[in-house]
Parts: C-alpha cells; structure tokens; sequence
C-alpha cells in the first residue's frame, strides 16, 4: 500500500492513466500524485489548462488529456517529481518516458542506463534519447529514455551505476 | 542600551517576514539570529517547497531563505544581527543577548519571538555512539559544509524531514539502508516517499531502533517491527549495518524564551508540545509579545513566514503604524493561513490551534 511503502499500488495508477487511445496519439503528461497536499505548482505551470484549477490547495492534481500536448512544463516545476511525460507514438517497439532526475553525474545522449519501477528494481539497460535543463534556478533535469511499449507505464526512475540502496 | 521598537528573536523564514512585514508598515525593527547566517531551516533545504506562488511553492528552500534575507537587508528599517543569541526577557522589558563574546542589554517596546523548534531525541540501548546523528545535523554536514556523514546511513523516521533528508544523502552519493517508521503509516508527503522508494530505499513501517551497536563508532542497529499497540513483536529482529544513524523523529517547539518571559504556557500535541498561549494576532498573555512559526507550532516553513507577517503587521499596528492598511493585510493573512490549513494535513494544526484558542470544536 502506497501510505506503508510508497509504492503505489494498480489501483491507486489506474486513476491517473489516461485512455489507451490518448496515449497512442502522442506524448501526454501523467501525474502520479495521489494525496491531498498542500501544493499547486503543476496547475500553474500548464499553459494549455491542461492540468485543471483547483478549488482549493489541497486537491489532487486533475488532467483533461485532450488538452496536454506533451510540452513537458510542468515535469520540473512539480516540487514532488510525480509527473513523468509518456510517448507511445516514438516507434512500434518503444515509447519514450520522460522522467524528473535530480542526481549527479548526469547521463549522456546516447547512455545506456539502469531503468527502475516504482520500487527501485532494474528493468533492464535503456537509451538515453534526451537530456533536458530545467533552467538554471529550477534545476531539476528531465531524462528522455527510450524503453520497450510494455514497459513504458513501469519504468520511473534511472540508474546509472554507483551504489544500489537497501541491499 | 540598545533601543529598538521591535526585536525579533530567530531569523528564520518567521523572523524574517516578520521584520519585512513590521519595517514596511514604518517601525523599526532589529533581529538577533545566534546563526552566522540568518534563514533557520531555508539554509539547509536544497529541495523544491510545497505550497503555492504566494509561498514561492517550486523554489527551492535556500532560494527563498536568500530572498527573504535580501527583502530584509535592503530595508533600511531593519538592522540584522547575525551570531547574535538571546538569553533572557525580564520582567522590566529588559533582553538580553550575547554578541561577539559581549552581554548586549535591548529595550524594545515589542518582542517577536521566532525561535523555530528543536529536535526531539529517541531512547535505545547505545545512542550515544558517535555516528547517531539528528537530521538537522546531517543536513548542516551534507548542505551547508559539504561533508558527507558516512558511507551508508540508516534514517529513523518516515516524516517529511526523515524523507527528504534521505533523498539528499542519495543526492550526496550515500547509501541509504532503509528508512523505518514505528508509526504504521508514512508521515511525511507520499510523493516524497515515492521519490526515494524508486531509487530502491525500503521503507518499513511499523518498524523501530531496538539497539545500535559497535566497538568505538556505530556499526549497524537491530531493529524490530512493532504490533498495532506499538510493542515489539520477539523474532523480527532485523541487523541493518551502517556507520551513521540518522534521527528524524520530529520537532519540539523551542519555547525557553516564552517560558522564562512568563508567557502562559499549554501543552498540545497537534502543535508538538508546550507552546505559548496566543490570540489570533499571535500576541501571547504578555502584552506586547508576540510568536510566529514553529515555536507556536511545529507546521512549515510556507505557514511559518505567513504568520510571521501577521506577527509583524499587528506588532506594528500595536505602536500605531499602519493604522489604514493594516487591518486589511492582518486579513489577507489570516485567509492564506486558513487556505493552508485546510487539508487533510493542516486538520492537525487547525485542531491544535483551536486548543490552544479554547474554541474545541468551533468553526474557525
Ligand atoms: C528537512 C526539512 C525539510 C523541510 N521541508 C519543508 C518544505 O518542503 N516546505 C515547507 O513549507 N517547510 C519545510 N520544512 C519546515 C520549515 O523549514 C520550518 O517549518 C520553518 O523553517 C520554520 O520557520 P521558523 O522561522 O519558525 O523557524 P526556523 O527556520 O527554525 O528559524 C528559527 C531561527 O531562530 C534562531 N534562534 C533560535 N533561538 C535563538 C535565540 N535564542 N537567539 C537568536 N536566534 C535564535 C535559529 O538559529 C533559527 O535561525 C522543512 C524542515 C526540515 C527540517
Ligand atoms: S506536458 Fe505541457 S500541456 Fe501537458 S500537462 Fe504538462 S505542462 Fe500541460
Ligand atoms: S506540483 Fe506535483 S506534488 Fe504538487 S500537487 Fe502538483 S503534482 Fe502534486
């Protein structure tokens, strides 16, 4: 359970997904964001009102999908990293995932690098398509990583050797 | 003597908004911060905050820290004292304060005191082996100084602090063990514990320090999980290795001033302890002293720099500035705490604060 491990659970992804149909047309941001907190940057930093106003601080992030374009803004803005952008129009084996990344040294255009689910464990070795700045106050990076169709909705954080925690 | 028309005691976010707040409204304000470097918390927080634009939510904290001091020093109303620590408030209205090795007597005709909170300590066999640390002194190594603690750290509480800390020590490179929690639940924010669960930190709830061990330094602890009335359950012993125990188990309210001010003084859990009895302008049952931020209530730094300028505005408004816009901006305050407040995670706090007020179960 998502509040014991901090692992979300299918049914707590399942609210957050957009429609398979949505995602195979393009890119299209999903915010993995699941408890009333006092925060709000995300609807902030969509232009296209693709994330909705909230009524009051502590809602949950809610998207009307049909109107994200995939800009990828708000992924850096977001202080809990929980948006991640996927694309599953890249190509028929793989869609791209791109994930928040706050971490030193930073990978390289063309790395291979350790893909992660939502508990840490390896997925395999993925490419690294994109490496993009937040801008120079923001600072939180956004890694664009090309991983197989199947694996675009697990794989959410990237390793790129170094230690492996709690083993 | 020092005189001032309003001192402020703690320079963090609190204190600083506290000072703007008063400064802009005409009075003059002086703050003692016994840090070399005023901002409190901010200074060692590399993380983007919570809360919204007002708050400057998606900032980092040390951003924020440096602009509130900017907004502070270039006010020629304010004058700040950094290394500067008050020790005492008398009853003739006298502080006191030491500076630069000098005992410093102040006479102000308001006191602000936002002192911020202390942390809290937790009790097992061995915890005073060198390596156990608390969270605010790992933080000061890793972001302020630049020195990792050691190689793999196992941190003790699931709060917010205890989360986000281990995230900067995997951000500085150390292995983080597991971050365990007596309580069955998480504490802090669930996307914070998201974020380092995905780069592979266990998370254990239900799960406590049994006993650290090691020759001259720590080596590992032995920890257990607990049943539902929190009791260690024999057989779940777990022998974690690591060479520093970091301690996140919450915040106390640093109240030593209000106390020896003789400010009322209530104990309530939701605030984390002891703090001083306030009116809604934050004035205590001394007159003329007024808190702000955690030292009334461990909450956040985004609540604490709004109540530091509600602080700040009625202390000015008590030596008769502002006396047009005040009452207005007193307002604007109050409607961001409550907004705040309103969520799951403020239900605590506004629940507290209501004990305190003596309004149990009033609307607000
Ligand atoms: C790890 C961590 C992460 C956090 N993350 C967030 C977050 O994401 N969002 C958020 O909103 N909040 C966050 N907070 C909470 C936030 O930092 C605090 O709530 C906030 O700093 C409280 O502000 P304050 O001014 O009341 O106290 P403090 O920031 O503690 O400042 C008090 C100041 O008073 C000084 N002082 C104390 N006694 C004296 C004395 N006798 N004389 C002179 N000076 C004195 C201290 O040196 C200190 O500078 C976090 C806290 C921690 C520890
Ligand atoms: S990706 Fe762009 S359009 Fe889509 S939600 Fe984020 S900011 Fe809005
Ligand atoms: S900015 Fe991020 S953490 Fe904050 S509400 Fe939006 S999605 Fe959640």
């Amino acid at each position: 359970m998502l509040i014991k491990t901090g692992i979300p659970t299918p049914e707590d992804l399942e609210k957050v997904y957009p429609s398979e149909e949505r995602m195979l047309k393009g890119p299209v941001a999903i915010i993995e964001c699941f408890q009333k907190i006092p925060c709000n940057p995300c609807t902030e930093a969509c232009k296209q009102g693709a994330i909705l106003p909230m009524k009051d601080i502590n809602d949950i992030p809610e998207m009307d999908f049909e109107k994200c374009n995939g800009c990828g803004v708000c992924i850096s803005r977001c202080p809990g990293l929980a948006i991640f952008i996927v694309d599953r129009s890249y190509s028929e084996k793989e869609a791209i995932v791109r994930i928040p990344y706050e971490f030193v040294p930073l990978p390289e255009v063309g790395q291979k690098v350790v893909g992660l689910n939502r508990a840490g464990e390896e997925l395999g070795t993925f490419e690294v398509k994109k490496v993009q700045s937040g801008g120079k106050k923001n600072m939180t990076y956004t890694v664009w990583l090309a991983v197989p169709q199947e694996l675009c909705m697990e794989v959410r954080n990237i390793r790129l050797g170094g230690v492996t925690h709690g083993e | 003597m020092k005189q001032t028309e309003i001192l402020v005691v703690g320079g963090g976010p609190a204190g600083l908004c506290a000072a703007s707040a008063a400064a802009e409204l005409g009075a003059d304000v002086l703050i003692l911060e016994r840090d070399s470097k005023p901002g409190g918390q901010l200074v060692k927080q590399t993380h983007k905050f919570f809360g919204s634009k007002k708050q400057y939510a998606g900032d980092r904290g040390i951003q924020i820290g440096d602009f509130l001091l900017e907004q502070v020093e270039s006010n020629p109303k304010v004058e700040v004292w950094p290394d500067a620590t008050c020790l005492g408030i008398y009853e003739d209205g006298v502080v006191t304060a030491e500076k630069d090795d000098k005992h410093i007597k102040i006479k102000p005709e308001r006191i602000i005191i936002a002192t911020g909170a202390a942390e809290k300590a937790l009790m097992f066999p061995n915890n005073d082996l060198p390596g156990i640390y608390g969270a605010g002194a790992v933080q000061t190594l890793m972001n302020v100084a630049g020195v990792v603690p050691g190689k793999r750290v196992l941190m003790v509480g699931a709060g917010n602090i205890g989360l986000i800390v281990s995230y900067q020590l995997l951000q500085a490179g150390v292995e983080v063990a597991a971050v365990i929690e007596a309580a069955p639940h998480i504490g802090g924010y669930l996307v914070h514990a998201s974020k380092i669960r995905r780069a592979g930190v266990p998370i254990l709830t239900s799960h406590t320090v049994k006993e650290a061990y090691g020759n001259d330094t720590l080596e590992g602890a032995i920890i257990c999980r607990l049943d539902e009335k929190w009791q260690p359950i024999p057989g779940t012993e777990q022998d974690i290795k690591a060479d520093v125990m970091c301690l996140a188990v919450g915040l106390s309210p640093l109240t030593e001033l209000c106390w020896q001010a003789g400010c009322k003084m209530k104990y309530i859990a939701e605030l984390s302890g002891h703090v001083p009895v306030r009116n809604e302008y934050l004035e205590t049952t001394r007159p003329g002293l007024y808190v702000a931020g955690d030292v009334s209530g461990v909450e956040e730094a985004s609540s604490a720099m709004v109540e530091g300028r509600l602080a700040g505005i009625s202390a000015a408004l008590s030596l008769g500035y502002g006396k047009d816009k005040a009452p207005q901006l007193q307002a604007e305050a109050l409607a961001e705490l409550k907004e705040l407040r309103s969520g799951p995670t403020g239900e605590k706090i506004m629940n507290g604060i209501m004990k305190l007020l003596g309004k149990e179960g009033a609307a607000c």
